[in-house]
């Protein structure tokens, strides 16, 4: 069962294909405090694999990733 | 060879350590067709969103890319003018590799891309800009062509270099691409 977690900024990253939505997250996440969380929501399937992929690279931590009804939300915490 | 040997002997190796590879991209952009550029430009600015450093060597057809529609020089030569007629002019004017069909298949990928609201191509150029890709246009491909540094886009991070620049940062870089 996911555990509801509390986002400090949604952003709408619906209808954007690649590479809009990787860029969008790596410029969102500075806009937050370390330690707070980015709700991000697509629609775009690529970023299933390539939301990790940034994560990893960048040192971010996705928290949550939920998938329903033809979006994908990801939970992302700032982590540096 | 007899005695051309000593001519053709290669420059002896510098017995310098090897610099740090670091955490960046570079990119021979040698391709003047739309798709293949924007290929190299959602590769450059997706290494940006990764932190990396990224950074483009236009060169070759690739280079009548960066051409601003909207300046125009004077002194040009005759085979520079009819070069800089016949190449396309800018990010618009570029065609596919494939399927141009006249430009009738250019024109329907732009519409399609239009619906899926993928970015054109000055779009992206305009973003690798705000996000700090660089640019450097090959000096060689330049004079080749006849293109002058006054008819390229305003880019803010655009230099001209040649093949050491190119070497030296591919050196240093954790990927190297020509596309």
């Amino acid at each position: 069962m996911p555990v509801e977690l509390k986002a400090d900024k949604v952003v709408d990253l619906k209808g954007l294909p690649c590479p809009m939505p990787v860029v969008r997250i790596s410029q969102e996440i500075m806009t937050v405090d370390v330690g707070q969380v980015v709700e991000a929501i697509t629609t775009d399937p690529g970023s299933l694999a390539d939301f990790p992929a940034w994560a990893m690279s960048t040192g971010q931590e996705i928290l949550q990733t939920d998938q329903a009804a033809g979006e994908i939300r990801f939970y992302v915490k700032r982590v540096r | 060879m007899g005695t051309g040997q000593d001519v053709m002997e290669q420059p002896k190796q510098a017995e310098t350590r090897l610099p740090a590879v670091e955490n960046k991209i570079s990119m021979v952009v040698f391709s003047g067709d739309l798709d293949k550029l924007l290929a190299s430009l959602i590769i450059a600015t997706g290494a940006v969103a990764m932190g990396m450093k990224a950074r483009l060597f236009f060169t070759f057809w690739g280079t009548a890319a960066l051409r601003d529609a909207r300046k125009s020089v004077k002194g040009k030569n005759l085979m520079s003018r009819m070069f800089g007629f016949m190449l396309p002019n800018g990010a618009r004017k570029v065609k596919l590799s494939k399927m141009n069909m006249g430009g009738m298949g250019t024109a329907m990928m732009k519409m399609l891309m239009k619906k899926k609201k993928v970015a054109s191509l000055e779009e992206m150029l305009t973003l690798a800009g705000q996000m700090g890709v660089e640019i450097c246009i090959c000096e060689m491909s330049m004079g080749l062509m006849g293109f002058k540094r006054e008819e390229m886009i305003d880019y803010p991070h655009m230099s001209v270099c040649g093949v050491a620049a190119f070497l030296a940062e591919a050196a240093t870089s954790r990927v190297q691409l020509f596309i």
